[in-house]
């Protein structure tokens, strides 16, 4: 379907214009916050698998409040979609939100503040994650559901075979990817994605980079910060010294090198093991995880790619309601448990993990800790604010690092890239800048 | 060595189009764990697997899928062939005032591609509290410009004004013209009309996407995407994906390769009665 791509352009222009040129549109009317009088019927857009089913446990024990879950593809194209529907004044109750396009929602008026409901929630999650759904504000703009901190799979036969460590630091991977594809050159420790902004971005925050923050009413973008641009450039140099493939991820060929064994290694999120699972099937029990290498030796620090949220719409009439069921749907005991088991998702609310219970079986023989690793890697994970205007970041991200890649231009220029059409994109869109 | 070229450049050509179509079947036929190991053009021992796993994801909503989407592309493309026909034949046949304004009209509606009316359409419909039913799929795909343009060219040449005429002076009136007379020479157009519709629906992504909300109304196109982009911590269902496709297409070859002989006896008729 090549049109389809084309297609869904256009869609994300025309809700993209239609956002600046509506500037804001009208306000949805504030529904009450009482408790709904009689049966009340929510509708739910979610793409987490099964999700079905755990509506239908919250519907038998809540005949008042049923949930009807509506599956939607996932990805950029639903938040585009989410947007299209609210200002159509069409949009469902309950929309799963990835953290970085809350930021667009919020901006839209597209999503309900909860901050005087669901403040309480506060101490459920770690101060990361919860600072995902405020944007640093004093409202809650969602529920945070799962989250992703980042680790780095490994082969660990292969290791062994190439004779190289674990990288503790961005150095000894460095180091490491040499070794590898010296050894034999059809061998690589890993991929640069082009084509993969929320992996950069995760690398970045790892690093410490602030894309966007928030001084009183003005915007401060700061894409082409010292942090990013390092990560820019150590992989730019790695990619220019040929030791690093870059080959995007996700596509067949990629799935075809970590499945037999000539790609080494992939700094991925938490949810990594169902990518595995399926795109590397040859791999089982020989896949392991070790924390992200570090800039400095020592620290120990992490990024998220990914995760999402329950945000509630703002023209939703019965926000009491919805509410009532996100905050059971995300840190109830049971529902986790469900989430966990049925969605496989990895849960942000901090009880969470106790629903983690036996290792996914990819890994039951090659990392048997796998949800304690991983547990001790989310600790060490920290975001940072995203923008109203992320979709055009990531699009100029994939944009200027295929230019990047094959002009074989430094890496920095693609960041500069990336700052200059945010920067551009949200002058164009009347929010106010910084400096 | 005048025959071998054509001849040439037409296998290149059958190539071209058949060989993803190929691949689909090929592919179709791998279990998730062969899919992305055989190679390219081996087959695989998965094609039952895959059928029975699709027909039971999430009980059986692919079917669901696929009768929508065949509610969708026929019922479309036959009211829409309808209304084109009638039109057609309206504006080739008759002379009134504005005839060539609407004309032109329609001929700069060619010109817009559906795409760009998508969301202005799903604005409307959401205001008059039509979308996510499914007449927000069915009626923006009725009217159809290249569909009456075709009609209104195939009418002016296949429906002699002399026959008019002729039924006139018999006391027919101009109703039953149009039935007698005007639409069973109009056919052969009309199926064209009908195959290019039902194919443009059936296929169409971006219209059902933005306008459906609930997954139990999706058309194929949409449903599929969903197998796609169903987030990244679950193992993807591209085996599913590829069957449904397969078994997507399996409908329109079996139109096309029925409603092939309307086209060819028509065209020979024509001839005759030329």
């Amino acid at each position: 379907m090549p049109t389809t791509r084309l297609a869904l352009a256009a869609l994300l222009a025309v809700t993209l214009a239609a956002g600046c040129s509506g500037g804001g549109g009208t306000p949805a009317p504030e529904p009450e916050a009482a408790a709904p009088a009689g049966p009340v019927t929510l509708t739910y857009w979610t793409w987490a698998p099964n999700m079905d089913k755990i509506a239908q446990v919250w519907n038998a024990a809540n005949p008042d409040i049923t949930v009807t879950v509506s599956k939607q593809a996932g990805g950029d194209d639903a938040a585009a979609k989410f947007l299209t529907a609210a200002k159509a004044g069409n949009a469902p109750d309950l929309v799963q939100a990835e953290y970085q396009h809350l930021p667009s929602f919020v901006a839209a008026d597209a999503v309900a503040d909860l901050a005087a409901d669901a403040a309480a929630l506060k101490g459920e999650y770690a101060e990361g994650l919860w600072g995902l759904v405020t944007l640093g504000t004093d409202g809650v703009y969602a529920i945070p559901q799962d989250s992703g901190p980042m680790m780095l799979y490994y082969r660990k036969d292969l290791f062994e075979k190439y004779g190289v460590e674990v990288p503790k630091t961005w150095a000894d991977y460095a180091e490491a990817a040499r070794t590898v594809h010296e050894a034999d050159p059809k061998v690589y420790l890993g991929s640069f994605s082009s084509k993969d902004p929320g992996w950069f971005a995760g690398l970045a925050q790892q690093a410490g980079a602030q894309w966007w923050s928030i001084s009183g009413d003005a915007w401060k973008v700061g894409i082409d910060d010292a942090a990013t641009t390092k990560v820019a450039e150590f992989w730019g140099g790695l990619v220019a010294e040929g030791v690093i493939d870059d080959q995007p991820y996700f596509t067949p060929e990629w799935n075809k090198a970590l499945n037999d064994g000539t790609q080494l290694s992939w700094p991925s999120a938490v949810w990594g093991p169902g990518v595995l699972e399926s795109n590397a099937p040859d791999g089982k029990g020989k896949w392991a995880v070790a924390p992200l290498p570090q800039w400095t030796a020592g620290e120990n620090v992490s990024g998220f790619w990914g995760g999402s949220s329950t945000a509630i719409s703002a023209g939703s009439k019965n926000r009491a309601a919805a509410l009532k069921f996100a905050t059971w749907l995300n840190t109830d005991q049971a529902a986790l448990d469900l989430l966990v088991k049925e969605a496989f998702i990895y849960p942000a609310a901090a009880k969470g993990q106790t629903s983690l219970g036996d290792p996914p079986a990819y890994f039951a023989e090659s990392q048997p800790d796998f949800w304690q690793q991983a547990a001790t890697i989310g600790t060490t994970a920290r975001g940072f604010t995203f923008g109203p205007n992320v979709g055009v970041t990531y699009n100029a991200y994939k944009d200027g690092f295929d230019k990047a890649l094959k002009d074989k231009a430094p890496f920095a220029t693609a960041v500069k890239t990336m700052q200059d059409a945010t920067v551009a994109d949200m002058r164009k869109s009347g929010f106010t800048l910084a400096g | 060595m005048t025959r071998l070229v054509p001849t040439g450049v037409l296998l290149l050509g059958a190539l071209y189009c058949l060989l993803p179509v190929s691949w689909v079947l090929v592919a179709a036929s791998k279990s998730p764990a062969e899919l992305f190991t055989l190679g390219t053009f081996a087959p695989g021992s998965g094609l039952l697997g895959n059928l029975g796993e699709l027909s039971a994801y999430r009980d059986g909503v692919f079917w669901r899928w696929m009768a929508n989407t065949a509610f969708y592309a026929g019922g479309g493309a036959l009211l829409s062939t309808a209304v084109s026909a009638v039109a057609g034949f309206a504006l080739a046949k008759y002379r009134f005032r504005g005839r060539n304004l609407i004309f032109n009209v329609l001929i700069g509606g060619v010109l817009v591609p559906s795409v760009v009316l998508a969301v202005p359409q799903y604005l409307l419909f959401a205001k008059v509290g039509l979308a996510d039913t499914y007449w927000a799929v069915l009626l923006p795909q009725i009217l159809h410009p290249y569909g009456i343009y075709l009609a209104r060219i195939y009418a002016g040449a296949a429906v002699p004004d002399s026959l008019l005429e002729a039924g006139r002076i018999d006391g027919g009136g101009e109703w039953r013209l149009l039935r007698t007379v005007g639409l069973p020479l109009m056919v052969p157009g009309m199926v064209t009309i009908f195959l290019f519709q039902f194919v443009a629906i059936w296929n169409n992504f971006l219209l059902p996407f933005i306008m459906l909300g609930d997954d139990g109304k999706f058309p194929l196109t949409v449903g599929l995407y969903t197998l796609l982009a169903a987030g990244a911590n679950q193992p993807s269902l591209y085996n599913l994906i590829i069957t449904g496709a397969l078994l997507s297409i399996i409908p329109l070859i079996a139109l096309f390769l029925t409603m092939q002989r309307y086209w060819r006896t028509d065209l020979s008729s024509g001839a005759v009665k030329g």
